[in-house]
């Protein structure tokens, strides 16, 4: 149920059928992308791959907002352990992944 | 390895680390469920216990379909299997889940065709290659895994291959999350929300735990710094008192789910009415069955199986490690008469079971045991 | 595996009376032999110790080395045997004919011993092609010459259609041990640091692919070699301080490291980070939800070092040909005895259990 992996599309796998050949640093398996034809994927996208099928396009903005929020967490942590003996407070309430409109 | 091996900077993960134990109000004692078996896998992989207060405690959940598979599912999949002309597929996990009569790994040592594929579009491709045999994929898996077991089958039918069928034992996590929830000796704080189910069906499903329940869901990844931040993120709810299902996991999970993966399941699967579920008894609508539409490539119109409902021993305390009431080394049978290699119940079978994982990864940690022969 | 020394009180004789005593407990109780019992993790070992060990050698209470250490004349001489059955019998880096020559040689280079000479065994199927078979036998000799062993014996038995898998081949080999090198658990002490010659899983998971189920394709081979060059060059060196060593085959590095945990009663403490694995190798086991520590490799061998002995060790490992990726990757400590531990870059720990049944690919 959970064991899935990014893999990169490097090719299409030409015929009636969603198929494409996924690399993992140098693994390559071919893939069922019927599940990421909405989004568009193709070559040069980041799947998540699982059982053999793509079950999702991976966001590197989000994955890129994700580590600079996490980064921020440490910068803020090791700031904060500076100015402990002030009295701050805990860093800024601003996580991505709170549901739209919100 | 990209979108991996950040997620795994240790640097980070300390400072994350940092800020749980910054952010856990030392006069409360947290109970957080991590729902998915493949969280409670990576938790033990990477030690993330170690990093956590002493007054945060991870539960582990139902997430394992492995695990809640009654053993009578696997003998009628196994009765079927035993006619030569069939070939068992399956996906490895289920491989070493003992039978009435052994386990798949255990028939085939006896000479029963059973196959270990990582897809079903593998057992499709046996099909294909064995047109004179027929080919029974033993389906299990939570919704996760149910679009692609579905796509196959519409497959199977667009190319007009016949000797393939599924035996489905797939099951769904909302009615398993409210079974844990009207749990009377249950305490949950909160819950580590399940990430590739999620990517199938989405963030919404959750909202009734956060709306009706008051408990935050925070849908998480699989990498360490993805568990940890899914704690802070929790954390940082319940110590402002409230109760809202967050994404934690947004660079793979859309909040509305995968729509094509829904549809795929809702031409080829109908809901059975009830499913039980090994130690937490009959769950209603839990289950996928295949529909009528689908009838030629489901094993359960193609095969007679004895459908024998077997009782786990009643010393083996698998529903309630599996609802999070017991640990695993609080059942009686654990580390004595149930071990990984010889398993009485599927929480010490499947890999992600937390059984399984606590008596690998931690179970001599903290012993100073003296080796004998 | 293989029994002790006889430098005990008990001649041979003595020994084998007192091991057909039908008193002597066997404690195997399997019912049936499965795939589990072949693989080199738990099942194998209660193989071992429950019914060969009681019944064929011995007293039981000296751990079983890879190769037996015998008293011949005026000197001694290691003794082994193995046998290889695996399915394909070519893949990328090798064959199972190079498998045979590296895999006896490094048994005695392991025991601290150069192989002098091999005795072959083929049990060929019937229905093998010819030139399959020719090629097999041409492999076994060019890795006969590379490794500088002599093959000056053998045997062959056909069996019918359906029952050898193309050929099964079994070796006994003998050797010289190397001045200098005496290793043994017992020998084992808190501070001994534990060295691994280079990157784990390339065999198995070139296996794993190569036999086609898994409709993977990758740049993996084979790392099939013998590692006696490689164990002389830190004989060289490091000889007084090196305490044990293994090849890690069949239920990898961890099933190793649990048999010396057990074997010396202490604690073997492992730093993730240090463990050379090939990135693609990762991926595989990534994908297939397998540890790399359970992966069979062909060509590397564990050597656990007297701290003192121990840089001078690495040192030369990597000077040698073959040895580049050498490391060391974690150390002996007291406690918890009996166990393996591994430890994150974050501080996180597990434990590093054997291996149960064949390292089987899942999705959960």
């Amino acid at each position: 149920m959970c064991l899935a992996i990014p893999g990169k599309i490097v090719e299409l796998v030409p015929g009636p059928e969603s198929w494409a050949i996924v690399d993992v640093v140098g693994l390559r398996r071919t893939v069922d992308i019927s599940l990421v034809a909405d989004d568009g994927a193709g070559p040069g996208d980041w799947v998540l791959i699982h059982v053999g099928f793509a079950m999702s396009k991976i966001s590197e903005e989000a994955a890129v907002e994700q580590m600079q929020m996490l980064q921020l967490l440490g910068e803020t942590a090791s700031a904060l352990e500076e100015v402990s003996g002030y009295g701050a407070g805990h860093p800024p309430d601003i996580w991505p992944g709170a549901p739209p409109g919100s | 390895m990209k979108f991996v091996d950040e997620f795994r900077e240790p640097e980070l993960i300390t400072q994350t680390a940092a800020e749980i134990r910054r952010l856990a109000d030392p006069k409360r004692h947290y109970r957080l469920m991590e729902v998915c078996g493949g969280h409670t896998h990576a938790i033990y992989r990477f030690g993330l216990k170690d990093l956590l207060p002493e007054n945060l405690e991870l539960v582990h959940g139902p997430g394992c379909p492995v695990c809640v598979l009654p053993m009578g599912r696997i003998d009628d999949g196994l009765a079927i299997a035993q006619d030569p002309n069939v070939i068992f597929a399956a996906f490895g996990d289920m491989m070493r889940v003992p039978g009435a009569n052994g386990s798949p790994l255990q028939h085939k040592a006896r000479g029963v065709d059973i196959r270990i594929v990582y897809s079903p579009s593998d057992a499709l491709k046996l099909a294909e290659l064995n047109p004179s045999r027929h080919v029974m994929f033993f389906a299990i898996g939570f919704e996760t895994t149910a679009p692609s077991t579905a796509l196959t089958l519409m497959r199977a039918r667009a190319r007009g291959i016949r000797n393939l069928s599924i035996f489905s034992n797939h099951v769904t996590i909302i009615p398993a999350m409210r079974a844990i929830l009207d749990s009377p000796d249950m305490r949950i704080d909160g819950f580590i929300g399940p990430g590739h189910v999620s990517t199938v069906i989405g963030c919404r499903p959750y909202e009734w735990i956060a709306a009706n329940e008051h408990k935050p869901v925070v849908v998480a990844g699989f990498e360490p710094l993805d568990i940890l931040q899914s704690i802070v993120m929790i954390l940082r709810q319940l110590n402002k008192g409230c109760a809202q299902v967050e994404n934690q996991y947004r660079r793979v999970v859309p909040w509305e789910g995968n729509r094509a993966a829904l549809k795929a399941i809702n031409e080829v699967f109908k809901l059975r009415a009830y499913f039980e579920w090994r130690g937490m008894g009959f769950i209603s609508q839990s289950a996928l069955a295949v529909r009528e539409s689908y009838a030629e490539w489901d094993a359960e119109q193609l095969f007679a199986t004895p459908g024998l409902r077997v009782t786990d021993p009643k010393a083996a305390q698998c529903g309630e490690v599996l609802k999070g009431v017991l640990k695993p080394a609080q059942c009686k049978l654990f580390g004595n008469e149930c071990t990984p290699e010889m398993p009485v119940g599927a929480l010490m079978v499947s890999s992600e079971g937390a059984c399984a994982a606590c008596y690998s990864y931690e179970r001599r940690k903290h012993e100073l045991v003296a080796v004998g022969a | 595996m293989s029994a002790g020394s006889t430098n005990s009180s008990l001649s041979a004789l003595d020994k084998i009376r007192a091991s057909m005593d039908p008193a002597a407990k066997i404690r195997f109780r399997d019912p049936q032999i499965e795939m589990a019992h072949g693989a080199g993790g738990t099942a194998s070992r209660r193989l071992i110790d429950q019914l060969f060990a009681p019944l064929l050698l011995g007293d039981g209470s000296e751990p079983l080395p890879d190769a037996a250490t015998l008293e011949w004349g005026s000197g001694s001489v290691a003794f082994t045997a193995d046998s290889f059955v695996v399915k394909p019998l070519r893949f990328p880096g090798g064959s199972i004919g190079e498998l045979a020559v590296n895999g006896t040689v490094n048994d005695l280079a392991v025991s601290g011993a150069r192989a002098e000479a091999l005795v072959v065994t083929y049990i060929l199927e019937a229905g093998l092609r010819g030139e399959i078979l020719e090629q097999e036998v041409r492999a076994m000799g060019r890795a006969a010459q590379a490794a500088g062993v002599a093959i000056v014996g053998g045997d062959t038995k056909v069996v019918e259609n359906g029952k050898a898998d193309g050929m099964y081949i079994t070796t006994a080999g003998i050797g010289r041990p190397m001045a200098g090198l005496s290793c043994s658990p017992r020998s084992v002490r808190p501070g001994d640091k534990i060295l691994l010659s280079g990157h784990i899983g390339d065999h198995g998971v070139t296996i794993l692919l190569a036999r086609g189920e898994l409709d993977l394709e990758a740049e993996v081979c084979s790392d099939t070699r013998s590692v006696l060059p490689l164990v002389e060059a830190m004989a060289r060196t490091a000889a007084p301080g090196v305490r044990w060593m293994r090849d890690p085959t069949r239920g990898g590095v961890a099933s190793s490291l649990n048999e010396l945990a057990r074997d010396c009663r202490l604690g073997v403490h492992l730093q993730e980070r240090q463990i050379p694995v090939r990135d693609v190798v990762r991926a595989a086991c990534e994908l297939l939800g397998l540890d790399p520590l359970h992966i069979a490799n062909e060509g590397q061998f564990l050597a656990v070092v007297a701290p003192e002995y121990a840089d001078a060790a690495l040192e030369a490992l990597r000077a040698a040909p073959g040895g580049a990726a050498a490391c060391i990757i974690g150390e002996i400590r007291e406690q918890p005895a009996g166990t393996v531990i591994s430890a994150t870059a974050y501080g996180g720990t597990r434990v590093v259990d054997m291996l149960v049944g064949d390292p089987l690919p899942r999705i959960c």
